[in-house]
């Protein structure tokens, strides 16, 4: 793995955490802790494996981004921004009054590729957009970044079954699996059980990560695009708040406020994690 | 004449997609009833079997809509527009996408199947939703117009489709504009107000309205969103009251849009379809219709309730 690219990567995923901390801003209720554990494969997706442009952002043969988990779209609009699809100080007026960046993802904003936020749809957006670009005879890949806790939406399945029958190689889901729902942990609240398996029931070619070892997110990415004849399910395995000490295995930053003091700490944590990753 | 307006739909929707690619049919398992069949047949790589998964072909249609093309979705009216509201409101008609919901088999005309089958509701869900577009064509004449139509709008329509066989009460030359009523028969003392089949039971109530002494306009809807405040206006000119009459819930549908068209300026109104309720099953469909009250008698003796109150 070239360690240079892994070390840029890293920074760029650093770069997300901070924008995701602007974009929650102080004193506005946002979703700290889903947005965290999925912003080093955001970062990954972004800045290394997805084909796209903030300059050509109706070229229909870009690669596709889906955060299903529309939560955690705190995340998506760091690496939006960070990518020139709108100014980085647009980040601090998240989920304000007349803002471009609503609460959850909207089409509205440059680069978001669909409307998410009612668990368990993006999957099935993905199928579609899937199906287009196979019809068409383009090559461009659908990522789509689901949650552990969104799987109980049973549509997931439904779309997992769409996407085998029709043999979808261009498209990839990718389970944020942090362990943590709203209310607690997954596995104590509504266990989904083994993940991979169930994928790998529905017919899908999957893949089991650490979801904040750069090296193998983006080994783990090539991996699952060079698959043929079948969808492909990366279950990363990533922890809910990460990089924020204090956020870090627990629910209460499923959805909260910072104050001024603890938005210090969280960047003064980003910078330290970061700096230790090295 | 009494023609089919599935199997007219399956005809228009071919001939369309036959020279535009971009329009892709999906079903769930129910495409000979829906008449995307024709698709299937005649266009295989225009037609994707969706399965029994309502909730996500509206959402994959949401997706293949992204990517430039206009997904027709078909299933049964209580089934495409019931079961995935969600998805339709979040994945379609909140970002305004060019996306078809097409629902067969609507009101009572599923009659044998009972009311998991009929569908008396899908109007006034469709109805609510911003951006979306509703159609209730009233023969099978009319579905090629209403038909390109959606076509013709960059964004979300529904279109209700009746399963049997209905008269024909229109020609290939009558007009059809989205959002205007249609008067089909002249009549100065009330406005029979119908959609669907029931604006033929209206022009039979019309007839026993005549004769005896009371002049009943007919005025067809078509469209049920969005309505035309101007075009509405001009069509009841000079009536004294007006009657409503739809195979659909009484809550939510042409009546109540008609309510909420005139509410500022309001005429006597009195709405014909069915009461608070679900439908069931029978052995034919006039039966079920007369069992729910969608009658010309019915329409008859609503005008003559609602006039005779104005004196």
């Amino acid at each position: 793995m070239d360690r240079e690219l892994v070390t840029s990567l890293s920074e760029k995923a650093r770069s997300v955490r901070l924008g995701i901390i602007d974009a929650l801003g102080v004193g506005n209720r946002g979703h700290l802790g889903g947005s965290m554990s999925c912003a080093d494969i955001v970062a990954a997706l972004y800045f290394y494996k997805m084909r796209h442009s903030a300059q050509k952002q109706d070229d229909p043969n870009r690669d596709r981004f889906i955060m299903s988990k529309g939560h955690s779209v705190l995340a998506q609009y760091a690496a939006l921004a960070e990518t020139g699809y709108f100014d980085k100080k647009i980040l601090g007026t998240t989920k304000t009054l007349g803002s471009i960046l609503q609460g959850h993802p909207e089409r509205t904003t440059p680069g978001i590729e669909a409307n998410t936020g009612s668990l368990g749809q993006g999957l099935s957006v993905g199928v579609g957009m899937a199906l287009a670009g196979k019809a068409d005879g383009l090559d461009y890949h659908v990522y789509v970044i689901v949650g552990d806790g969104e799987l109980a939406e049973g549509q997931i399945w439904e779309a997992a079954m769409a996407a085998s029958h029709y043999g979808l190689d261009n498209l990839t889901a990718i389970v944020d699996m942090n362990g943590i729902q709203a209310m607690g942990k997954t596995r104590d609240r509504y266990a989904i059980g083994n993940i991979p398996g169930r994928f790998a029931a529905f017919g899908w070619k999957t893949f089991e990560i650490d979801g904040h070892d750069m090296a193998e997110i983006v080994d783990t990415l090539d991996r699952a695009a060079a698959v043929r004849g079948l969808p492909t399910a990366i279950v990363a395995r990533t922890v809910k708040g990460k990089g924020v000490d204090f956020a870090e295995n627990t629910h209460a930053y499923h959805n909260n406020l910072l104050n001024v003091e603890e938005r210090e700490k969280a960047i003064a944590s980003v910078m330290a994690s970061a700096m230790s990753a090295k | 004449m009494e023609k089919n307006p599935r199997m007219a739909y399956g005809a228009a929707l071919l001939e369309l997609a036959g020279k535009d690619r971009r329009i892709v049919a999906l079903d769930a398992d129910l495409c000979n009833s829906t008449q995307s069949v024709q698709i299937e047949k005649n266009l295989r790589g225009q037609y994707f079997e969706m399965g029994i998964g309502e909730a996500n072909m509206i959402c994959a249609a949401a997706g293949l809509a992204l990517c430039g093309k206009i997904p027709f979705v078909h299933s049964f009216a209580v089934f495409v527009a019931g079961r995935p509201f969600d998805q339709i409101r979040q994945g379609v008609c909140l970002p305004n996408l060019n996306v078809k919901i097409v629902g067969s088999s609507a009101g009572l005309s599923d009659f044998p199947d009972g009311a998991t089958h009929q569908s008396f509701e899908d109007m006034a869900l469709m109805r609510v939703l911003p951006n979306m577009t509703v159609f209730s064509p009233v023969d099978a004449v009319e579905v090629p117009k209403v038909v390109r139509a959606a076509l013709a709008i960059e964004g979300p329509v529904y279109i209700r489709l009746n399963r049997n066989d209905v008269p024909v009460l229109t020609e290939d030359s009558t007009p059809f504009e989205t959002g205007k009523p249609l008067v089909l028969a002249e009549g100065g003392d009330v406005a029979l107000c119908a959609t669907g089949l029931m604006t033929d039971l209206a022009m039979k109530a019309r007839e026993s309205l005549n004769a005896d002494g009371i002049s009943a306009r007919v005025v067809n809807f078509s469209t049920i969103k969005p309505l035309d405040a101007e075009a509405v206006k001009k069509a009841l000119a000079g009536v004294r009251a007006l009657v409503t009459a739809e195979e659909h819930s009484v809550i939510g549908g042409l009546g109540a849009a008609l309510s909420e068209t005139l509410a500022e300026n309001p005429l006597p109104m009195k709405r014909v379809g069915i009461a608070d309720r679900y439908g069931q099953s029978a052995q034919d469909y006039e039966m079920l219709l007369e069992h729910y009250g969608l009658t010309p008698l019915a329409i008859a003796k609503a005008a003559r309730e609602i006039l005779s109150r104005g004196k």
